[in-house]
């Protein structure tokens, strides 16, 4: 038998490579007899093309690289506001969909099992030309409150920008969250010890307020400023500007990402065993210590991995990008194949980039299964 | 969430809709203001989208269009053949329906219902013309055909499951025909489109990808350590990169991978990319069945004599197979709307369809919503059919309980 197993592997594995070796000697011929390029020279070369935003500064002298890292970068721009939104959104669908409310749950279950059924793309397209592309122009932009407009150049709102002072204030900002922890869990734990009330949550949550409050006071002046869109003679002057592009892939994603998040998180709650809320109940908690203390922490076992898994979707998802035009890593990616060829090397440069975040997702999951797994007889 | 101590017993009369609307409506202050905000959001929202559909939204691009969206250019005077793969399915479901009853018995009625829904839809008969109306209400009649078959015959499930793999592969002979035949001519998978080529990219993925996936789960379990790499190298690689790039992977490089004078077709090179992204997926959902298997099974068919293969073959995959059945249809259903992204790599699918129609009359140009919604809506009946059935299946095999 062990003879034999040793076989079946070493003929796998010569079938594999002697696949691999034929592939990758036909792509070689190919870019030989066509004059392809297989090498990654060209990636200090001058882009030449423009893109329609960017978080750092980018013009089309900047080479091909750098291109492609203002790409990756969008991409982590739109994934991580998108995770964040996401999350809310689904919070709030998978409480609605558990509570009493008949009214509410039955909203709640509508939303999650249409937007479910009804593929991304399709939303995408949606958002992106039915709804984006139909608002009005600049001129007559659309206002809502906030002030928030509308128009066909995109999303315009109310932001706050840093002043000088920010730094100061983020750092006494940072403090107060880590002292509010550090002062919750001391008093978690000697409360936990001798059994007199020391209202952790409550003092934590007054440090976690008070101190940005006095600090916004002590440096002097306000670290932050509003400032409004206005209307100018062309365009819209201050505020936060998101492109139609971003705004439509953002708000795509988010509403589908946000029905499945739901369904993951109403799972969790539901996972948590009836026995251990009631036993929770008969020492005496209060029903915010029951959902803070018992239900969330049981929950969060269940959660976490399928909603890491969503997050990773939510990434990967955002690569339909390029039926809108948002200048993600696949969509430089293309943009580069199209005008320089390379259509190897940039494939496999923008494959690297969406296997190391889930990579780093995974690794990451991992240790936190690690840490929470129940430990097993 | 409600607590232990309100969940009450309903009396079997019913304490009436008063009782129903205080508990479920109106239990305090808090839950009557949700109930007013949601009313008044129920009211705005459909109102306002009724409103709109009926008065403002021109439904034209989409009700004259309908032959494209249901088969896209495919040639008129070979539109029989997509009519007898129909009829042929319907009757191999009716059969079926007759032969298993219970929830695929609704399933068919669901169907025959749609058929008949279209068959008598109120709408012009310039555009769903009056021999179509005639071949949908026909097909309700070949599923009827096919119940009384499936109930009064005594056909083995075997035979029916063959039949099946049997009509698949004689729909695609059919679709592409023969070079410079009489009967059959050819026609090119370019022609190929609307929810035809959804289907089709949709039933050639999840068929071609379960072989593929059991084997990379097999594989992956196995005990030899090269084969257990290189499984899960590919599993990882390829749940690690969205399906957009596999796509153009299969349509820029993969023409590049094969030798000179060997030209793969445009639609064939998307099935094969969707085939490989699903098979990647389709293992860890297998993966997840083997891991249920109490090591006990295997003892006991060692204790048996059974050698390895038999083991896996006869013992483990087919339980395996059965647990991660929901897993499977969810997977279908996936793929199903990830068909959409053949647009992407130049596919003439569903949405793609859609945008043409907009692009094809200047008119049309800002009609982009009434298209759209129309597209999602049928998506829509699809799946959540698909999913309430495999909801069903869940139930009728007792999955979930112990």
């Amino acid at each position: 038998m062990e003879v034999l197993q040793w076989i079946a592997q070493i003929v796998s594995a010569i079938v594999v490579i002697g696949f691999l070796i034929f592939f990758i000697r036909n792509v070689i011929d190919a870019a030989d007899a066509r004059g392809l390029d297989l090498g990654f020279g060209w990636m200090d070369e001058a882009s030449g093309f423009p893109l329609s935003e960017s978080v750092i500064d980018y013009d089309p002298s900047k080479s091909f690289g750098y291109a492609l890292w203002v790409g990756f970068l969008n991409t982590l721009k739109v994934s991580l506001v998108g995770i964040v939104l996401a999350t809310v959104v689904g919070l709030i669908a998978a409480l609605s969909r558990l509570s009493s409310n008949w009214l509410v749950s039955k909203i709640a279950t509508v939303y999650i099992d249409t937007i479910r059924n009804i593929p991304l793309l399709v939303q995408l397209f949606i958002w992106y030309f039915a709804v984006f592309q139909a608002f009005p122009s600049v001129q007559d932009a659309l206002r809502l409150p906030g002030p928030l407009f509308l128009s066909q150049r995109g999303m315009y709102m109310t932001w706050v920008k840093p002043t000088a002072s920010f730094v100061t204030w983020a750092l006494i900002f940072v403090a107060g969250v880590i002292l509010s922890i550090i002062v919750y869990r001391v008093l978690l734990h000697y409360q936990l010890r001798t059994g007199r009330s020391t209202y952790p949550f409550v003092i934590g949550t007054l440090i976690f307020v008070v101190f940005p409050l006095v600090g916004w006071f002590l440096v002097g002046s306000p670290p932050l400023q509003g400032t409004v869109p206005e209307l100018g003679k062309f365009n819209f002057s201050g505020g936060l500007r998101l492109t139609p592009e971003f705004a439509a892939l953002l708000v795509g994603l988010v509403i589908y990402t946000g029905a499945f998040i739901a369904e993951v998180i109403r799972a969790g709650i539901l996972a948590v065993e009836k026995g251990q809320v009631e036993a929770a109940r008969s020492l005496g908690l209060s029903q915010s210590q029951v959902l803070r203390l018992v239900i969330m922490p049981l929950a969060m076992r269940v959660i976490i991995p399928p909603l890491i898994s969503q997050y990773l979707n939510l990434t990967k998802n955002s690569s339909l990008a390029i039926v809108i035009g948002y200048a993600d890593v696949f969509f430089v990616g293309r943009t580069i194949i199209n005008q320089a060829g390379r259509a190897v090397p940039v494939f496999l440069l923008i494959m690297a980039c969406y296997l190391g975040l889930s990579l780093i997702t995974s690794f990451i999951m991992n240790i936190y299964n690690r840490r929470v797994q129940l430990v097993e007889r | 969430m409600t607590s232990a101590s309100e969940t009450i017993v309903r009396p079997p009369s019913g304490p009436g809709a008063i009782y129903w609307l205080r508990k479920n409506l109106f239990s305090g202050w808090f839950n009557t203001i949700l109930t007013v905000i949601s009313l008044v959001a129920i009211v705005v929202v459909v109102g306002g989208l009724l409103r709109w559909a009926i008065t403002v939204a021109d439904w034209s691009p989409v009700v004259e269009n309908l032959k494209l969206y249901a088969v896209g250019p495919f040639p008129s005077e070979e539109l029989w053949r997509v009519w007898l793969i129909v009829y042929m399915v319907s009757l191999l479901m009716g059969i079926s329906a007759g032969k298993w009853r219970g929830t695929v018995l609704t399933f068919a009625m669901g169907l025959g219902a749609a058929y008949l829904i279209l068959s008598l839809f109120p709408m012009s008969l310039e555009y769903l013309p009056l021999n179509t109306r005639l071949r949908l209400a026909g097909n309700v009649l070949v599923l009827a055909a096919g119940f009384v078959i499936g109930l009064k015959l005594p056909i083995k499930s075997l035979w029916i499951a063959i039949a099946f793999g049997a009509s698949f592969v004689l729909t695609l002979i059919l679709l592409g025909g023969f070079r410079n035949a009489a009967v059959l001519p050819r026609v090119e998978t370019g022609q190929w489109g609307g929810l035809l080529l959804t289907f089709l990219l949709a039933a050639v993925g999840i068929v071609a990808s379960f072989p593929i996936g059991v084997g990379l789960a097999l594989g992956r379990q196995s005990s030899l350590p090269v084969v257990k790499a290189l499984c899960v190298l590919f599993i990882e690689a390829v749940r690690g990169v969205p399906l957009v790039t596999i796509l153009f992977m299969a349509s820029i490089i993969l023409p590049l991978f094969l030798p000179e004078g060997l030209r793969i077709d445009r639609v064939l090179r998307a099935m094969i990319g969707m085939t490989l992204f699903s098979a990647a997926y389709m293992a860890e959902n297998v993966r997840g069945g083997l891991q249920a298997i109490p090591s006990g099974q295997y003892e006991a068919a060692k204790a048996v004599g059974l050698t390895g293969i038999q083991t896996t073959s006869l013992i483990v995959l087919p339980q395996a197979l059965r647990v991660v059945i929901p897993a499977i249809v969810g997977q279908f259903i996936a793929l199903f709307m990830d068909t959409t992204l053949a647009i992407i790599v130049g596919l003439l699918e569903l949405l793609a369809v859609g945008k043409a129609v907009l692009n094809s009359n200047p008119q049309w140009l800002l009609l982009d919503m009434e298209v759209y919604l129309f597209i999602a809506a049928v998506f829509w009946v699809f799946t959540y059919s698909m999913s309430f059935a495999s909801r069903r299946v869940e139930v009728a095999v007792g999955l979930g309980k112990r």
